[in-house]
């Protein structure tokens, strides 16, 4: 069991939670019992390829799974999984 | 849809704009929420991580914008938005704005025009994932 931390621009399609437990031994499994459970929440997770979308970073603890092994990095009773919305924009 | 603000909120988003000009400045916005109307309180600036022209783009680092969320939890305050500058150009959000722009979040946008305070104004996507301006009350409280 992990537990991911929803982000507050993403907490609508969680009926307001902001943590949730987890099945899965990988971050990709993680994200595709969220998706399941919350199907609202999954095309702002994964794009039509099934894959992460590029605007979303996700953190094992305080490290990125880009530094890690990605999808496949693996999961421990207890790990902390953060959602992380891209922040970005400009004037023109 | 209003958003309330304190003058010291407000004072600090555009000290950190004119101060970040002619680059674009970038936070976070905490606050509460009750219904249609948010309080802000309290923002705090974060370094604009853009690899190329910050004058006409902003980008926040993941891990601040984990710590953002962290802080809001610890301090018992809703991570209500985020604000950025617009330098010499309206405080209107731009396309790359909307395509960017995160549901929920409100997002204050400070006109600087030749290094001087112009507008300030707070922006919502709506469920068509267009900008709906919200209503700025400028507020006497304090935190």
């Amino acid at each position: 069991m992990a537990t991911v931390i929803i982000p507050t621009p993403l907490r609508k399609f969680t009926g307001q939670k902001t943590k949730l437990e987890v099945e899965g031994s990988s971050v990709k499994e993680a994200i595709e019992d969220l998706a399941l459970n919350f199907p609202d929440l999954k095309k702002h997770l994964i794009d039509d390829n099934g894959r992460l979308r590029t605007f979303v970073n996700i953190f094992v603890g305080d490290d990125d799974i880009r530094d890690l092994q990605n999808e496949s990095t693996t999961l421990k009773d207890g790990s902390v999984i953060s959602i992380i919305p891209a922040i970005a924009g400009g004037s023109h | 849809m209003s958003l309330h603000i304190t003058n010291d909120a407000r004072e600090r988003i555009i000290q950190d704009a004119l101060q970040t000009f002619p680059d674009e400045c970038c936070g976070f916005l905490y606050g509460t929420e009750t219904g249609d109307e948010r309080l802000i309180l309290e923002v705090q600036a974060v370094g604009n991580s853009k690899d190329g022209d910050k004058r006409r783009r902003f980008e926040i680092k993941a891990l601040d914008y984990l710590r953002a969320e962290r802080y809001a939890e610890a301090n018992n305050l809703q991570l209500l938005g985020v604000y950025h500058s617009h330098p010499d150009h309206p405080s209107v959000p731009s396309e790359h704005d909307r395509v960017a722009a995160q549901p929920y979040f409100s997002y204050v946008i400070v006109s600087i025009l030749a290094g001087k305070y112009n507008t300030l104004q707070s922006w919502r996507l709506n469920e068509d994932s267009q900008f709906e301006q919200e209503t700025i009350v400028r507020s006497q409280f304090s935190n």
